[in-house]
């Protein structure tokens, strides 16, 4: 009996370790609307790993990686705004469910977990479609963020340049270890 | 029999703390990366003189300088507000390390033209930088007076400065920098100074709140002859910025806004009230897409 208990035991660890997914291609981006300008920016740079098995799915941002059309928009972001030398990188570490990977083609499904902007944590629950194809694991969605519950400050002179919801819209394409 | 169930719920509640876990698993799988420093300071100007900003590519940048008379000329001259100095310029980001600029000072009609190339980057994380390096080169021309003085040649008129600034942002708050510079001047009073002027300058920016920072500036002159009529120039500022402005309100011995001028003839002396208000407003305007 110990045997077999031991074998399960070991089996489990690399039974987890096989369904751990890494993204190889990643793409955030936001966008506010105001009625002076419209801001949006692009992240090609994060990295993150799902866990098909305990359906755990985590993503790491990096604030600095975020392209925007104007120089001065990414200085303004970085030191003003997300305070990036402080508070490097934005995360979500979740669970998925609705998801079953024995199912091919899109399923409607839920992310819930923590996310940390700008060294504030929030519990949120983000719908998604995760579309299983050919071995590659492919997670979209598209969700809003209140700026004012990570503690983003806008300043009142520039309320008219700076929504206080950004639109984010993420794609990621992960492949089987 | 108790000890097998135990190793087997073990086996399965792994999955209780792998959350956290897989993010510290996730973080630490990534490559170190080179962590640049940004911002060192707000814009390309600290108070008369260059910072080691560069702007980004395909940035356009519009400075206009002004400088009133001295605050103690007295309330018939409405304490130097009667009289003023303005420069103004553009600068250009050719690509993020290398610009382009010239402009105009009223002082002695001055027309100069620049570049400044920023070759290194304070950096951490994979590779280690303790500090931002900057090149600057000017070529100025007093156009003033319009007649050439007799005994003068046209060439007279020119000078060339050559800095190299280095600057360290050592907390988000704090930017401190040096500025060894070397200013030729193709014509000067030999009984009192040489054609090449070397100076050190010394300045820094304390961040105050997110767009409001105080700077200073001093600029020592380390081979002078005695006799020498000229001043080191001083000056204390505070920096304001908005969406795309930055605001620097300055205070400075020195009326020129060129280097020859502020950095080789001033004649104010700061501590006997020979101070000068002014303000650098810039403005900039992306061209290109940074991307």
């Amino acid at each position: 009996m110990k045997i077999i208990a031991i074998f399960l035991f070991v089996l489990s660890w690399s039974w987890c370790a096989a369904q751990k997914m890494t993204a190889e291609k990643t793409f955030v981006s936001f966008f506010s609307k105001a009625s002076i300008e419209d801001i949006k920016a692009e992240n090609t740079k994060s990295i993150s790993i799902f866990n098909s098995e305990t359906m755990d799915i985590v993503f790491s941002i990096p604030i600095k990686e975020f392209e925007f059309d104007k120089a001065l928009m990414k200085e303004h972001f970085n030191e003003k705004y997300l305070e990036s030398e402080k508070f490097p990188k934005a995360t979500f570490a979740g669970k998925v469910s609705g998801f079953s990977k024995e199912t091919s083609g899109e399923q409607a499904a839920t992310a819930k977990g923590k996310m940390t902007i700008h060294g504030v944590s929030r519990e949120i629950e983000v719908p998604g479609v995760i579309t299983m194809e050919g071995g590659r694991l492919t997670v979209r969605a598209v969700f809003k963020i209140k700026l004012a519950d990570y503690e983003v400050k806008i300043p009142q002179l520039l309320w008219k340049n700076i929504a206080e919801e950004v639109e984010v819209k993420i794609d990621f394409v992960y492949k089987a270890p | 029999m108790k000890q097998s169930l135990f190793l087997v719920l073990m086996a399965f509640s792994r999955s209780l703390f792998s959350q956290d876990d897989l993010l510290k698993e996730l973080e630490q799988s990534e490559k170190p990366k080179v962590e640049y420093t940004s911002s060192t300071f707000k814009g390309s100007r600290l108070v008369n003189g260059q910072t080691v900003e560069a702007k980004g590519k395909g940035e356009l940048e519009f400075i206009f300088s002004h400088r009133f008379g001295a605050i103690n000329s007295g309330s018939y001259n409405l304490f130097g507000l009667d009289q003023a100095y303005v420069r103004l310029g553009l600068e250009y980001g050719i690509t993020d390390h290398l610009g382009v600029g010239f402009g105009r000072n009223s002082v002695d009609k001055t027309m100069d033209g620049y570049l400044r190339y920023r070759f290194l980057r304070q950096s951490s994380g994979a590779r280690n930088m303790p500090v931002t390096v900057t090149a600057f080169v000017n070529g100025a021309i007093k156009t003033s007076p319009e007649e050439l003085p007799v005994g003068q040649i046209y060439s007279d008129r020119l000078s060339y400065t050559g800095q190299l600034l280095i600057a360290r942002k050592f907390s988000p708050g704090l930017s401190l920098q040096l500025m060894p510079t070397i200013i030729h001047r193709n014509a000067v009073d030999k009984t009192k100074e040489d054609n090449d002027l070397i100076a050190l300058g010394v300045g820094g920016r304390l961040k105050v709140t997110r767009s409001i920072a105080l700077t200073s500036e001093y600029y020592y002159r380390m081979n002078l002859k005695d006799g020498n009529q000229f001043r080191n120039s001083l000056g204390v500022g505070i920096d304001i910025e908005t969406g795309g402005h930055v605001f620097q309100l300055v205070l400075t011995n020195a009326q020129g806004i060129t280097e020859r001028a502020f950095i080789g003839e001033t004649t104010g002396d700061f501590f006997a009230g020979d101070i000068h208000l002014g303000f650098n407003v810039t403005r900039s305007f992306q061209l290109k897409k940074a991307k």
